[in-house]
């Protein structure tokens, strides 16, 4: 299936009103991102398949989000992420040997491979470690939050999550916690209008997830999450205004799911055949690339540059996370608690 | 030393930590201007500000989730849960979140919250008001489990559990926050978590109690004190992390072994205690581990004195394992 992706509507006075006199830079650093990502879900996926890594959970399609998010937050934002936000903590700093040590679960995962690939950990770019639970970690960032503003701190929490938290017990708690303590937290709405198998039409009986943020009070909009331009200026403006008033905000990215929900699942069971053409015609890398040619910004030899230089960047990762064993066996005991002695295996077992 | 109730000495203990240490925030339903339905709060919100004592919407999982995230940022949030009975809604939380962040973050996000909620029966508070639902917790790893019998416990432990650096579930024995009284010391008064108390000496048999019911333990045994036999009183605590070494010197001391709780009987708090006694003091036994427990069925409102164990059912568990060996 083939579509031509539908077009970016900016020239180049637009793109600098949204993204500030650098917005070639800052749309390549964009581009370099969303290349390394693709390449990231394709490799992993195919690596999957081959039994070389457990699991995996793509974010293909929703890279224009979260490179917007990584590149317009800054050091003191927190990021409270769902399934699909691990690029984020990438353009953040997190190393990609790291993440890729995780995704193998091995002996260099800084979690020593306690959680299925896809559920990192990066402290040190303020990246919260995540469960598998849909939506309990929105009411997480409200909490970070309130300690952000009680410390007078110029941070704000971004919530991740998917149209199918909006029906979980933490998204009303949160929205409503939120509003009523008046904190710096902007809810992201990653709206793939898919959890699994069940379309948004099935989530909700309203028009517009974004309109259920207004039920708590809370200024709220639909943005085109696959318009890396529209992304980037929906998080500064946000950031900008969670700073100077605190008071949580929230954007639903609409977004078009271009893969199986994970690597455990076959969406020809439920998806009618034309969603893909239409996914595809809303791919945000395309969609960037085909911007960036036409404005003379990305030569095509420099496409295939940034294409090749991702492959490597990839390939090198999963050699070096390949060669590293499994996590030693007394480390299933460690962390469970800090002050306690670490549980023993169980007596029945040999030593 | 002060003579204080059992909630009485609840809040000295949270003004204590608020006072030593700014990080601590209390939230909750109803805990602020009201100072909680139970007073446990009381004139905290006045003392330390809106902004350190705040009063929540109505949501258990908001609750609970916003301390995580409060957690997570630096903060020492101390939460209270109205009723144990009303935890469920916060019961993913605890369990899913909670319990594995520092697991799963390979240490890199401790979360440490100090849940408060008052439990038990006794109250005549039916079966939404009267609940104990310590041994879900306690099977979750990642969790310590503290139960206070004593003010100068309750002040002491909770202390102890707010400087702690892991999650805690602090379980209040409402039925006894008035009943009971006893001198309390001042200040930074703490004991340590993971340690059982010996609430009293003796060489025949040993009961096993928390919460509110240490004190029916103790009646039973004080009864018994001139005709015997001797009845030693373990008060355990922290019921996780067990103190398995002082609850096995007791049970190697007295081959006997009657153990007492509020919440139903399979697979209550009781049958891991039973278990530890099978797998490691088989051989010092002389009769039948013996439990008093609730019964297996939800809690009742017009029969609670039925329901809960007592002095005289535990009494009759004491002469029943006499008799027995």
């Amino acid at each position: 299936m083939t579509a031509e992706p539908v077009a970016l509507p900016y020239d180049r006075p637009a793109l600098a009103q949204a993204l500030g006199a650098d917005y070639e830079e800052r749309l390549l650093a964009a581009h370099h991102w969303m290349t390394l990502a693709r390449e990231l879900d394709s490799r992993m996926l195919g690596l999957q398949r081959q039994g070389r890594i457990g699991f995996y959970g793509p974010a293909t399609g929703q890279e224009a989000v979260s490179v917007a998010a990584g590149l317009a937050s800054r050091p003191e934002d927190w990021i409270i992420p769902g399934l699909r936000e691990q690029l984020i903590a990438l353009v953040r700093g997190h190393s990609l040997a790291r993440y890729v040590h995780h995704l193998f679960a091995n002996d260099r995962d800084p979690a020593r491979g306690r959680q299925m690939p896809c559920h990192p950990t990066a402290r040190e770019v303020k990246y919260v470690s995540m469960s598998s639970v849909v939506g309990t970690q929105i009411t997480h960032a409200v909490g970070i939050a309130y300690g952000l503003k009680l410390r007078k701190d110029t941070g704000v929490a971004l919530a991740f999550f998917g149209d199918g938290a909006t029906s979980a017990n933490d998204f009303h708690a949160g929205l409503n916690f939120a509003a009523v303590l008046g904190l710096p937290v902007l809810f992201c709405l990653t709206n793939n209008q898919w959890a699994i198998s069940v379309p948004v039409e099935r989530q909700t009986h309203v028009k517009e997830l974004a309109m259920k943020g207004g039920a708590y009070g809370i200024p709220s909009r639909r943005v085109d999450g696959t318009d890396f331009v529209a992304c980037y200026a929906t998080f500064a403006e946000g950031l900008e205004a969670a700073r100077a008033s605190p008071g949580p905000l929230l954007a639903e990215f609409l977004l078009y799911r271009m893969t199986p929900h994970s690597s455990s699942d076959d969406p020809s069971r439920y998806q009618a055949p034309d969603w893909m053409a239409q996914a595809l015609a809303h791919d945000p890398v395309r969609r960037m690339e085909e911007l960036l040619t036409r404005l003379g910004i990305l030569s095509d030899a420099a496409r295939t540059s940034v294409r090749e230089e991702a492959a490597r960047l990839v390939k090198e990762a999963v050699n070096e996370a390949e060669s590293v064993g499994t996590p030693t066996p007394e480390s299933m005991l460690t962390d469970v608690l800090a002050t306690a002695p670490s549980p023993v295996a169980p007596r029945s077992e040999p030593a | 030393m002060t003579e204080l109730t059992l909630v009485q000495a609840v809040n000295r203990g949270l003004q204590q930590a608020m006072h030593d240490d700014g990080d601590v925030i209390l939230l909750g339903e109803d805990i602020g201007l009201n100072g909680g339905v139970f007073r446990a709060t009381d004139g905290l919100q006045k003392e330390f500000g809106a902004e350190r004592v705040i009063d929540t919407p109505l949501s258990e999982t908001g609750i609970v989730g916003t301390a995580i995230g409060m957690a997570l940022y630096g903060l020492k949030p101390v939460p209270e849960i109205q009723f144990q009975d009303f935890i469920y809604p916060a019961f993913d939380q605890i369990v899913s979140e909670l319990a594995k962040f520092r697991y799963r973050s390979g240490g890199q996000y401790p979360c440490h919250v100090v849940i408060r909620a008052p439990y038990g029966g006794g109250v005549k508070g039916g079966l939404y008001h009267s609940q104990s639902a310590e041994a879900y917790f306690a099977h979750t790893a990642g969790l310590k489990v503290v139960i206070p019998s004593t003010p100068a416990d309750a002040k002491g432990l909770l202390l102890s559990s707010i400087h702690d650096e892991d999650p805690v579930l602090f379980f209040e024995p409402k039925r006894i926050y008035r009943a009971v009284s006893g001198e309390v010391p001042e200040g930074d008064y703490r004991v340590p978590l993971g340690e059982a108390r010996i609430a009293r000496e003796g060489s025949d048999l040993s009961v096993f109690a928390y919460g509110a019911m240490v004190h029916p333990a103790l009646q039973a045994a004080e009864s018994l004190a001139e005709s015997g036999p001797s009845v030693e009183v373990v008060d355990l605590r922290t019921l996780a992390p067990l103190d398995e070494k002082t609850v096995l010197a007791s049970v190697e001391k007295t081959g006997r072994a009657v153990i007492v709780h509020e919440a139903p009987r399979f697979c209550g708090y009781g049958a891991e205690l039973g278990s530890l006694f099978a797998e490691k003091a088989l051989f010092s036994l002389k009769a039948p581990v013996v439990r008093v427990t609730g019964f297996d069925t939800p809690f009742p409102y017009a029969l609670e004195h039925l329901y809960l164990p007592n002095a005289p059912r535990i009494l009759h568990a004491i002469r029943e394992t006499m008799a027995a060996g």
